[in-house]
């Protein structure tokens, strides 16, 4: 018969092997950080400040050779870093309020026969792949946008410019908050419903109304799950990356918002749909490198989100229910 | 506060109401509460257009013929073929990735919860649960890319074909599926250790009084009970898996069909070789990839559709197959 195993050697085994989960992670930052050093030793953080045409700098990295001399690494990223803030702040900006509304009115208003229908729904569209909401965007939105809501004046107005296709701003941050609401909901469905019922009780015996009562006691209950909510979301927005290259227009353009109206209706382009798009151009060192630190960019700000997230429920936690 | 209105009921709402008459809230309160009923039916009626606009192109371009033919290259839209190679290539990616992800997650979170407790052993585990914390909220395009710079290397060229002038291409359904398994290991590696930490602690006393060791009440005691979050996790994490389109389209070579490497073992060359699954095929398809064929897309994207759908109700079976067995009444919540 077997020996039964020794729980120190067990041990070491799920040890080894949670290690290795650990390594991989490790792995990860290291190789993405190392791969965009030339970048940083060449222009410290200069790069991601403003100047110059990002596709004639992207094209003369592409037909650079094999070893491409400094003065290639010239990329001025500010329009894409732009464009990811703009297109991040605002989709969290419609999809938070749009989450805690949803939230409020599965946990507490929603009748029980619409809950359990509600409830499927939101986790069916939080599982939607992303090809599929981009598929839908560029197939119906795109051309409902492009055909429909863009006049010729503003047109005219950017003609020597760019070009206005529906591609566009306003259908990347609207399916992008789409896509992201549902993980909110979820997350604060749950929340709301351990808050316990004798608080909200408790405002009703003092004569405060049912609306009032939630926003009173529930929301401010929830603070930390609705900053976790947040944070989840917004890192989720960061690095959506297929889904706004198909519908933003794929154009190295920074949206004014001097141009009132029209503003909407410009291209963009993002961190993430910029590694989408290049990424046959890895094979060029010089393009490589770039590539490689706007990936870092993005694993930087996704690193700093999670330990802000953390921060600020901390002191949150104290009297609240716990995210 | 505002005047109190004439309540002609007054009395009848005392004797009978608990409930504040809606007539007594100020215009901003009921705004608030038609605001949540908006917000929800919205989101339901979102949810409602995109599957049956999906269900609508779906069945309008979806044909049997196009699951079980091969693509092939053509000009015209009748001479492309079907899309089975993509579909054979997301369940070998699945496999392959859950086949990684899963051992790697279930050890890690055994190890959390039963070794990893007291002592040094705790800040370990501590960083062990941040480092999956911190890949579960990675882009999935940056993971990509760390995979395209791990597997270009020449130590690694095994796994891959080499291109010509030496250099390691770094595309191939095993290297595919290795970093597949890394955004498959978080919802494993939660859903195991929640439902380890549920175990109630007399279980494993018990166990434990009865000599047990704690390998031995880990393979006989608590793996058989958290068998249904494993369950779950695992569907999670094939979900994902199957839903990803960055991973592929960087580091699967993008071909239409299996183009096996040449060289080396038989059985190996499909896994080194390239390919394509169902998401990459949908995206190549569609007007921001190179093939202009909305039809196959659509056709495509039902296909993964129904696949995502059926894997959440997989999970929603297994979730409610649990609750009732454990004697707990449905959980009520979402996540």
């Amino acid at each position: 018969m077997m020996r039964p195993w020794s729980d120190r050697r067990a041990g070491g085994i799920l040890g080894a092997a949670s290690l290795l989960t650990c390594l991989c992670v490790l792995a990860m930052v290291a190789f993405v950080a190392v791969n965009a050093w030339p970048i940083f030793a060449h222009d410290g953080l200069r790069w991601l400040g403003p100047g110059g045409s990002i596709k004639g700098q992207i094209e003369t990295m592409l037909n650079s050779t094999g070893h491409p001399p400094a003065s290639v690494f010239h990329l001025r990223a500010w329009p894409i870093v732009y464009g990811t803030l703009l297109v991040t702040v605002l989709a969290v900006a419609i999809a938070l309020p749009l989450a805690v509304l949803c939230a409020v009115f599965i946990v507490e208003l929603a009748p029980a026969g619409v809950r359990g229908v509600m409830v499927p729904v939101v986790r069916l569209l939080a599982s939607v792949p992303s090809v599929i909401w981009g598929l839908i965007g560029v197939l119906v939105l795109v051309p409902y946008v492009g055909n429909h809501l863009i006049t010729t004046s503003e047109r005219d107005s950017l003609l020597g410019t760019v070009q206005l296709t529906g591609a566009s701003l306003l259908v990347a941050v609207v399916v992008l908050a789409l896509m992201i609401a549902p993980i909110m909901v979820a997350l604060i469905c749950d929340a709301l419903a351990a808050v316990p019922a004798s608080w909200r009780e408790g405002a009703a015996a003092l004569g405060v109304n049912r609306p009032r009562a939630i926003r009173a006691v529930n929301l401010r209950a929830i603070r930390p799950a609705i900053v976790a909510a947040t944070v989840l979301a917004t890192g989720r927005a960061l690095g959506e990356a297929i889904m706004i290259s198909m519908v933003s227009g794929s154009f190295f353009f920074a949206p004014r918002p001097g141009d009132g109206l029209t503003f909407l209706f410009e291209p963009l382009r993002t961190i993430a749909s910029t590694l989408v798009d290049y990424r046959e151009g890895i094979g060029a060192p010089a393009l490589k490198a770039t590539l490689y630190a706007l990936a870092l960019l993005l694993l930087l700000s996704a690193l700093v989100l999670s330990l802000g997230g953390h921060l600020i429920k901390q002191p949150l936690r104290r009297h609240q229910v716990p995210a | 506060m505002s005047a109190p209105l004439a309540n002609p009921r007054g009395v009848a709402l005392a004797t009978r109401g608990r409930r504040s008459s809606v007539r007594t809230w100020r215009w901003s309160d009921r705004l608030a509460v038609l605001a949540a009923w908006a917000a929800g039916l919205f989101l339901c009626a979102v949810a409602a257009a995109v599957v049956i606009y999906m269900g609508y192109r779906g069945i309008e371009y979806l044909r049997p013929a196009l699951l079980f033919s091969r693509p092939a290259p053509g000009v015209a839209q009748s001479e492309t073929g079907g899309f089975l190679d993509p579909l054979l290539g997301t369940m070998l990616l699945t496999a392959i990735g859950i086949a990684l992800a899963a051992p790697l997650a279930i050890c890690s979170a055994l190890w959390i919860v039963e070794y990893g407790r007291h002592g040094r052993a705790r800040r370990m585990s501590r960083v062990v649960e941040s480092s999956i914390e911190v890949v579960a909220g990675t882009p999935d395009i940056v993971i990509a890319l760390f995979g395209v710079a791990l597997f270009q290397l020449h130590a690694l060229a095994f796994l891959s074909s080499t291109g010509e002038g030496g250099g390691v291409t770094g595309q191939s359904f095993i290297v595919a599926g290795a970093v597949m398994s890394l955004i498959a290991l978080p919802p494993i590696f939660v859903a195991t250790r929640d439902g380890l930490q549920a175990v109630p602690a007399h279980l494993r006393e018990a166990a434990y009084a009865l000599g047990k060791t704690r390998i031995a009440t880990i393979r006989r005691v608590l793996l058989p009970r958290v068998r249904a979050n494993l369950a779950t996790g695992v569907t999670l994490g094939v979900s994902r898996i199957v839903a990803d389109t960055a991973i592929v389209i960087v580091l699967l070579g993008d071909t239409l069909r299996f183009e096996p490497a040449t060289g080396g073992l038989p059985g190996l060359r499909l896994l080194r070789g390239t390919g394509s699954s169902l998401t990459s095929y949908v995206f190549d398809n569609s007007p921001a990839g190179e093939a202009g064929a909305p039809q196959k897309a659509y056709a495509a994207a039902f296909v993964l559709l129904v696949f995502v759908v059926a894997l959440n109700l997989v999970v929603e079976r297994i979730g409610r197959a649990q609750a009732s067995s454990q004697g707990l009444a449905a959980d009520g919540g979402i996540a």
